[in-house]
């Protein structure tokens, strides 16, 4: 018990220099989980809004229909087959059918795409109940993105231009019942949603849908004829991928911070091992082994681990605690980014995260303790009593 | 040589690389030491002496030749054998001292127990029996910052007596004391020598050090050119040792 008694005892010796590297090294530990655990944060309410927003259990999708490019619109439609027609937990889906169309807000023309979904449907987040509404005008939702880039307000009136089934053009005044707050971007930005019998009839599609968004319980999607299911894995992974070059990212910021910890640690080692050589000379005369000492200042670097652990648990679990519980306000503009992300964030800690984290950074300090007390292995004891470096 | 020899010295050679060539610090030294010794290797600045006594301290070891020591031949040692000798039967004082700053003047003392890892109590007691013998029971809670250099030495005597060793070496003791210190110094030493029959071996060229030996040694230029005992030393000439202290 050598080693543990001398190092803590150097360690309360070196007063201001240990708690320099101590304070620097807790904050390296409290920012690594207040980051990662926000990027974690994140993901979870991405993943979560998503689901709940626009993908629930997964979706059928008529076989022409393609995300990516609105001309497979026109094709991709299809009746809604009578098994999921069922209002019950294991039976509720929402169908949407999908339009293209022109709108006219202001004098401006702006392409939209329609999409029909039944007001009554309990799958999605979306206020479809708003729908119901009883007006001469077509009621319509539009999400606040879609608001602001047609310069539409609750309440406006605007015309809108689509063309049916059998290529004949038409057109009819829409009032705007809703404008709902989503971080889900893909359910707002040129979207006008707008009831689904309405839409059917407006396109001559009676009882056809373009995708049908099965429910949440609906874990093992049945299969359907003439349509393909996607689950959510498959829904989310540009979401995944998405993730991953997050992280990515995440990890440049944590090996930088550790990097910066360890080089004063690092520092800290080499200066101690010049300062102390007396002292490791000393140590050798009374018998201590080479190995004994090298240990002894491995032990010694590593125990600002151990200190910044402790400190960073005494300012950080309070911290990342209320946070935790309070979200962190993110910026508007962070919305460009194209990942769904609410107005605040709320952080997720994970046992594993704090555990995992409190572990690579005391293994890392430990490692970079042990390379510069190796060179105490070439000490001559002669030279270290006489204050020289052989 | 003696009846009772500890140490061994035959043709021992010591040479350092230097530049391109090397220099010879020792070149053929045959000594022995016996049980009880109170000698000093005498001589100027650059002639051997703390070589010698570090070979002797297995802190280095001889380029030909040989130094036996306690049975033990320095130049076959390994690094860890030649740490069990000085922990277990040698003792070292310094000019500089050479004490932990963090430590306490009791845990100073304490340190090569703990290497041997003996009990608590039976630690305790023989630290405070070798503080006693110095004189430093009253510094005992004290940090060497707050210790005069004639203090820091006796601590440092307190820390090589306490494990009893056979072999006591001492490098220019008395280099940073005033001659009062010093006078204080060599008789804790002389008491203790006279008390436990602990070999003492002396790097000094310091007349006051060199007035309390009983056997000088001088070299010059790594031979030894003289070897004789010392009939009067000052101790026995009037300053005798007292004898105050218990055992350590």
């Amino acid at each position: 018990m050598i080693a543990p008694r001398l190092a803590t005892r150097n360690l309360a010796g070196a007063g201001l220099r240990t708690w320099l590297n101590v304070i620097v090294l807790s904050m390296v530990y409290v920012v690594i989980i207040w980051q990662q655990g926000l990027l974690e944060g994140w993901n979870r309410q991405a993943l979560r809004d998503m689901i709940a927003w626009e993908i629930g259990g997964g979706q059928y999708r008529h076989p022409q229909y393609d995300p990516y490019d609105v001309f497979t619109l026109e094709s991709s439609h299809a009746p809604v087959p009578a098994a999921l027609a069922g209002n019950s937990p294991e039976q509720a889906a929402a169908p949407i059918l999908l339009a293209g169309a022109t709108i006219y807000p202001q004098g401006r023309m702006q392409s939209v795409i329609l999409r029909g979904i039944a007001p009554d449907q309990t799958v999605l987040s979306l206020p479809t109940s708003d729908l119901q509404a009883d007006i001469p005008e077509i009621p319509v939702l539009i999400g606040t993105r879609m608001a602001e880039s047609a310069g539409l307000r609750w309440g406006d009136e605007v015309a809108i231009r689509w063309r049916d089934a059998n290529g004949a053009f038409d057109a009819a005044e829409a009032r705007v019942v809703r404008i709902f707050k989503s971080s889900v971007s893909t359910v707002d930005q040129g979207l006008i949603w707008l009831p689904l019998e309405r839409l059917q009839t407006m396109l001559g599609m009676p009882g056809e849908a373009t995708i049908i968004v099965a429910g949440e319980a609906s874990k093992e999607a049945d299969p359907l004829p003439g349509w393909l299911f996607r689950d959510q894995a498959y829904l989310t992974r540009d979401l995944a991928d998405m993730i991953r070059m997050k992280e990515a990212g995440g990890y440049i910021l944590y090996v930088l911070l550790l990097s910066l910890a360890l080089l004063a640690i690092f520092d800290t080692q080499v200066l101690a091992i010049f300062r102390r050589r007396r002292e490791i000379g000393m140590l050798m005369a009374l018998g201590m082994t080479r190995g004994a000492v090298i240990r002894l200042f491995t032990f010694e670097g590593a125990l600002h681990g151990v200190l910044a652990a402790i400190v960073a648990a005494l300012y950080g679990i309070p911290l990342l605690s209320l946070q935790a519980v309070r979200g962190i306000a993110v910026p508007a503009a962070v919305d460009s980014f194209g990942l769904a992300i609410a107005e605040r964030v709320f952080p997720v800690y994970s046992a594993g995260l704090v555990a995992g984290t409190t572990l690579i950074v005391l293994l890392a300090v430990t490692i970079v303790s042990f390379l510069p007390a190796r060179r105490i292995a070439k000490l001559n004891p002669t030279d270290a009593i006489r204050g020289k470096l052989s | 040589m003696h009846a009772t020899s500890i140490i061994s010295i035959r043709g021992l050679v010591k040479s350092f690389p230097i530049g391109g060539g090397r220099f010879t610090a020792l070149n053929g030294i045959d000594l022995t030491f016996g049980k009880g010794d109170f000698a000093g290797l005498v001589g100027p600045s650059g002639s051997g002496k703390t070589t010698l006594l570090n070979i002797i301290g297995s802190l280095d070891s001889p380029t030909n030749g040989s130094a036996v020591v306690l049975g033990q031949s320095i130049g076959s040692l390994s690094h860890r054998q030649a740490a069990r000798l000085r922990n277990e039967h040698l003792g070292f004082i310094f000019q500089t001292y050479n004490l932990l700053p963090v430590y306490t003047v009791f845990e100073n003392v304490e340190f090569p127990l703990l290497l041997l890892k003996m009990p608590a109590a039976q630690r305790s007691k023989a630290v405070m029996d070798a503080l006693d013998a110095v004189g430093l029971t009253d510094k005992a809670r004290s940090r060497p910052a707050q210790l005069s250099g004639g203090e820091s030495q006796r601590v440092a005597i307190a820390r090589a007596m306490v494990k009893s060793p056979e072999i006591v070496l001492a490098d220019e003791p008395t280099a940073n004391l005033d001659a009062k210190n010093s006078h204080h110094i060599l008789q804790t030493m002389v008491k203790l020598n006279t008390a436990f029959k602990t070999t003492f071996i002396f790097a000094s060229h310091d007349e006051k050090v060199i007035g309390y030996l009983r056997r000088r040694i001088t070299l010059n230029d790594g031979k030894v050119v003289g070897d004789e005992p010392v009939e009067h030393p000052r101790h026995m000439a009037g300053i005798a040792p007292t004898t105050t202290g218990g055992a350590p």
